[in-house]
């Protein structure tokens, strides 16, 4: 054979032996930190979700949004989540997701309640441009009443600016 | 002498030193941060028990002496200073007290009233014009002497300055101890110095606001006890509450209208917070703002008509103001970029707030009394927040945050004293200062 077929039936041959032997790997659950969340939805190819999928499944185990200083708007990152939970939604017509709205602990208590309100706003507004339904979605603002960490640097504030999603039916 | 003898004495001396300032006092420390030249030196003399039974618990002179301190308006003299104990006015010999350079003297004596109950008579004198210029006496029970001793104070503090006395008043906070799962709240009444604390609510989930109604019997909050923030009005001596707003989406802010019929919350039931005024017989709601911002805090003016709020509609939160019947929104504050939780002073004239610059959070003082607004800041931050005026104004107390813990400050509002207090175990914050115990 020539050189370059030889080269090219090689390069095939590695490409097949690679996507033969990739493993799908089971992604970290819910919690992967403020910076991170690019995780396509792995569901079951063949159809509609179930229950179980909410604990197997690697971006329907993702449950935190996180969000900049001030900002209520979704990051790109975390689009991919709206979408298999809103995948869910439609394919669980009896499932129901509360949205809990966070603030971190600088600033006014009162305002800072708006604050979670609005990006859980923001989270429940990315579900139903996904095609999730309004009935199925609840939004609860804590304010900054219920942070995760209680130190005051920007590492303890940006995991404390995030939604929380909880389904509350399955 | 050898060295090590000299060490010695060195540290006697020094464990011998009398300890400044702090006093602890049922889980809550006091510290008098700070004090000022201009303050009026007043001499409290200790006033014995003069009865025949046994002497009272409280060491009234003591409690005096505290509250004209923390006003900043007083600098007392130390009781170790005291060189003189007279009782009664005969006894006053003021070139002792020139020579101690005090401009006022107060003493005083503590003697049975008959059933129990002790009888204060007590004096105040001038000392540069060597005359009295109060004379009164208080009956109390024995569990009642601190309050005594602060209308005492009250009464000595009206007379010299000519602004109401606003120590025998009560506050209100939430405290938060634990974390997460295993976090515990509470809504505590306490004296306005600390003492005395009772507990109003106790809940596992998050309590907030509390806001007093102007004849200190009850007192409105948000709590998340039902899954979602709703409010409810309780009566702080017997217990009975009322649940008054659970709507869908915000329940907060409540403030209580200077009459008592109303109350002023921030709903987000429309889609976005906004400030109603419910009517407490009727719990009808009238809107007053309309805005897709966030209104929020609201707080009264004196003569009900209008209420103070803050709002992001210009895109952070500032102070506006605007009527109760309906009619646009007038801003307040233009400087600094973040104002929130504003209290206005009982006559219109101040408003403190909580102003943020980048991450520095500091109280500041707006006063509109003279021509041009003049802005003063009475905290140094970084994490300071939740202002509230004393009913005279005179004083402002405030959350703040030192370390990981949660501690409240009483600050005069001409910035010149800061006393702290802190909760023995956890988080304090949300301060309330209540209005005056006996209506005029």
């Amino acid at each position: 054979m020539k050189m370059t077929t030889r080269l090219m039936l090689a390069a095939m041959l590695c490409t097949a032996a690679v996507a033969c032997s990739k493993k799908v790997k089971e992604e970290a659950p819910v919690d992967t930190g403020p910076s991170t969340g690019t995780v396509a939805p792995t569901g079951p190819t063949a159809g509609a979700y179930t229950p179980g999928d909410l604990d197997s499944d690697a971006c329907l185990r993702q449950r935190v949004v996180y969000f900049d200083l001030d900002q209520d708007n979704l990051r790109p990152e975390f689009q991919a989540v709206m979408a298999c939970h809103a995948k869910y939604l439609r394919d669980r017509s009896a499932a129901r997701i509360s949205l809990e709205g966070h603030a971190d602990e600088r600033g006014s208590r009162e305002y800072n309640q708006g604050l979670g309100e609005r990006r859980g706003n923001g989270v429940s507004s990315a579900l139903q441009a996904n095609g999730g339904s309004a009935a199925q979605l609840a939004v609860v603002s804590y304010g900054e009443e219920r942070p995760v960490c209680n130190d005051s640097n920007e590492d303890c504030w940006a995991r404390n600016r995030r939604v929380e999603i909880i389904y509350t039916a399955r | 002498m050898k060295p090590i003898l000299i060490r010695c004495l060195l540290a006697l001396f020094a464990l011998g030193l009398p300890m400044l300032a702090s006093a602890q006092q049922q889980g809550l420390e006091i510290d008098i941060t700070g004090g000022s030249a201009q303050a009026m030196p007043i001499a409290v003399v200790p006033m014995p028990y003069q009865g025949s039974g046994t002497a009272p618990d409280t060491d009234v002179a003591a409690v005096i002496r505290a509250d004209l301190d923390r006003s900043g308006q007083f600098r007392t003299l130390p009781e170790r200073d005291i060189v003189e104990r007279p009782t009664r006015g005969s006894e006053v010999q003021y070139p002792t007290w020139r020579a101690l350079r005090q401009d006022f003297l107060v003493v005083g004596r503590v003697v049975d009233a008959g059933g129990g109950s002790y009888r204060v008579e007590y004096e105040l004198f001038d000392v540069a014009k060597q005359e009295r210029v109060l004379g009164l006496a208080m009956t109390a029970r024995p569990n009642a002497m601190r309050d005594v001793a602060h209308q005492m104070a009250d009464a000595i503090y009206e007379k010299i300055t000519g602004v109401r006395g606003a120590f025998w008043t009560r506050i209100a906070y939430i405290t938060q101890t634990g974390v997460g799962q295993s976090a515990r709240y509470a809504l505590i009444v306490a004296d306005s110095d600390g003492h005395n604390p009772q507990t109003v609510v106790r809940s596992n989930e998050p309590l907030m606001s509390p806001s007093w109604s102007p004849d200190g019997r009850r007192v409105a909050y948000v709590s998340f006890e039902s899954g979602n923030s709703a409010i409810y009005i309780q009566d702080i001596t017997s217990g009975g509450r009322e649940l008054v707003s659970s709507f869908r989406g915000i329940n907060g802010a409540p403030a209580f209208s200077p009459d008592g019929r109303r109350l002023a919350l921030s709903l987000s039931r429309s889609g976005n917070p906004e400030i109603y005024v419910m009517d407490l017989g009727s719990k009808a709601l009238t809107q007053v703002t309309n805005h897709f911002a966030i209104d929020t805090s609201p707080s009264w003016a004196a003569d009900g008509g209008s209420i103070y709020f803050i709002s992001d509609r210009g895109g952070r939160p500032q102070v506006y103001q605007a009527p109760v019947s309906g009619g646009s929104a007038t801003r307040v504050t233009f400087e600094g970029s973040y104002n929130a939780d504003p209290s206005v002073s009982f006559d219109g004239k101040k408003i403190v707030v909580a102003q943020g610059s980048g991450n520095v959070y500091r109280i500041a003082l707006l006063d509109r009394s003279l021509g041009s607004p003049r802005w003063s800041t009475l905290s140094p931050g970084s994490l300071d927040e939740s202002p509230s005026f004393a009913p005279n104004a005179g004083m402002v107390l405030y959350a703040a945050r030192e370390g990981r813990r949660g501690v409240l400050y009483a600050v005069s509002s001409d910035g010149r004293v800061r006393q702290r207090l802190v909760l023995a175990d956890g988080d304090v914050r949300e301060p309330a200062w209540g209005p005056y115990r006996e209506q005029r």
